[in-house]
């Protein structure tokens, strides 16, 4: 099988990696670049566990090879805090869940950040229907997705 | 299935030009499959349904991504444009909102970022969310292989479940919509057993326009509109209510005529049972989609 020599900028760091073809930019976050935020749900594009940005657009990074990422930037859950002079500074959109307890078992919560770090973005003020509408492709089996929507809606009311 | 998560092997190509990709096909045949935004494709061979050796990129190549409009030739997606490019372009929202409508209707904001409406029509799943816009919109699907380009009009390109009428050396490049009718509205609903963005139960296209116009493979109507009405998920393939669209050209609209409509669609439905709901929900569901897009299509054609 074939392997390609790629240049991948991932949170802010230039990547140089060889990745064979069939390999998923998932399994390439998680494997070699030990970024283990990103998780692996349902590897059909269905349940958006392994949801990232890539130049800014969130996408299923299961349903993307790494070798289509070449080139590109990539944000994924362990970008969105700050680190400063050591100290972790979680985002206003991650402090905000923390604070309506939007997590449970967490195993949802990465792509729900994502996605939702990803609708602020591009609509700073999203009504109910609008947070909802962009997580459809964010699924929870924990929470009931209540929290969630309130947690987007404090951050977006904070900004 | 698969010992660990992933996909099965295979050399991905990334083509340099058209003819590259062509020559990939015409020399590994059955082994190489086109590469767009991969949303079907590696889910099929995740499934172990299509088991290509060699995958090739052909998103990047002129013109695979780009949307153009002017007002004499209409609009001009790339095979390789996502769904989400195809429902925020402004033009698309502007004069063919219905396929804004229906590019719209895909799955999760995720999945419309890689999926394209060149896969979504070549997959030719019957449920294709992209396709019954592609018949009442008049879209033709531009093709290319060795002996150069052609056009093959939505309307005799799906032949069956996953078949259409490209043959195996061939790619989609681009699909053509002429300029609509001046005054044309539309509304695509969609049926789904939940709202997470799942495969459709029924889908419906209407487009419905006024002083039905003659067009090129229309004569005018005699009730002062024009209706379009397409089919999803409730027949081998995406299809067009031709009976319904008479009883609209003939008649003056209103419920009478919508209810008259909407059992001649009922009737071109032929559904099969599945996961999704059975065939006799389906018609049911042709009906009651098809009423209601065309109140919503009239209620907009008396504003306008």
């Amino acid at each position: 099988m074939a392997t390609h020599s790629i240049t991948v900028t991932v949170n802010g760091s230039q990547e140089h990696l060889n990745v064979p073809s069939n390999m998923t930019l998932l399994q390439m976050l998680r494997e070699k670049l030990a970024l283990t935020g990103t998780k692996n749900g349902c590897e059909a594009g269905e349940c958006g566990a392994c949801t990232v940005l890539v130049d800014g657009d969130p996408v299923n990074s299961c349903m993307m090879l790494a070798v289509e990422a070449d080139g590109c930037e990539v944000t994924t859950v362990e970008g969105l805090a700050h680190y400063h002079e050591g100290e972790v500074r979680l985002s206003p959109l991650q402090q905000a869940f923390v604070e309506h307890n939007a997590v449970q078992c967490g195993f949802c919560t990465p792509g729900m950040l994502i996605s939702a770090h990803a609708l602020l973005q591009r609509n700073a003020h999203p009504t109910e229907e609008e947070i909802r509408e962009a997580l459809v492709g964010n699924l929870c089996r924990c929470t009931g997705y209540l929290r969630i929507v309130r947690a987007v809606q404090e951050a977006a009311a904070d900004t | 299935m698969f010992a660990r998560p992933g996909l099965p092997s295979f050399d991905y190509v990334r083509a340099a030009t058209p003819d590259e990709a062509i020559d990939l096909l015409e020399k590994h045949g059955e082994a190489a499959r086109l590469l767009m935004g991969g949303t079907d494709l590696f889910v099929r061979m995740r499934e172990g349904d299509i088991r290509p050796h060699i995958v090739v990129d052909v998103k990047h190549l002129p013109g695979m991504r780009t949307v153009t409009y002017n007002e004499r030739e209409g609009l001009t997606v790339g095979a390789a444009v996502t769904m989400n490019q195809v429902a925020s372009h402004p033009d698309v929202q502007a004069r063919y909102p219905l396929l804004a409508q229906a590019a719209a209707s895909v799955a999760s904001y995720q999945l419309r970022n890689r999926a394209t409406v060149g896969g979504n029509l070549c997959n030719a799943s019957p449920c294709a969310n992209t396709a019954p816009a592609a018949l009442v919109l008049s879209g033709r699907m531009v093709l290319y292989a060795a002996d150069g380009e052609r056009e093959v009009p939505a309307s005799e390109f799906f032949l069956g479940p996953g078949e259409t009428k490209m043959r195996a050396i061939e790619m989609m490049t681009a699909i053509r919509f002429p300029v609509p009718p001046p005054g044309a509205v539309g509304r695509y609903l969609q049926l789904g057993r939940n709202k997470s963005g799942d495969l459709s139960i029924v889908g419906v296209a209407i487009l419905g326009f006024p002083d039905g116009r003659a067009s090129s493979s229309r004569p005018a109507t005699d009730s002062g509109y024009g209706f379009r009405i397409g089919l999803a998920s409730v027949a081998p393939v995406p299809l067009e209510a031709l009976e319904a669209e008479d009883v609209l050209a003939h008649n003056p609209p209103g419920e009478e005529t919508f209810a008259l409509a909407a059992a001649k669609a009922m009737e071109a439905a032929t559904p099969i049972d599945d996961v999704r709901g059975s065939s006799a929900y389906r018609k049911a569901m042709v009906r009651n989609l098809t009423l209601r897009g065309l109140r919503h299509v009239w209620k907009q054609l008396r504003n306008t």
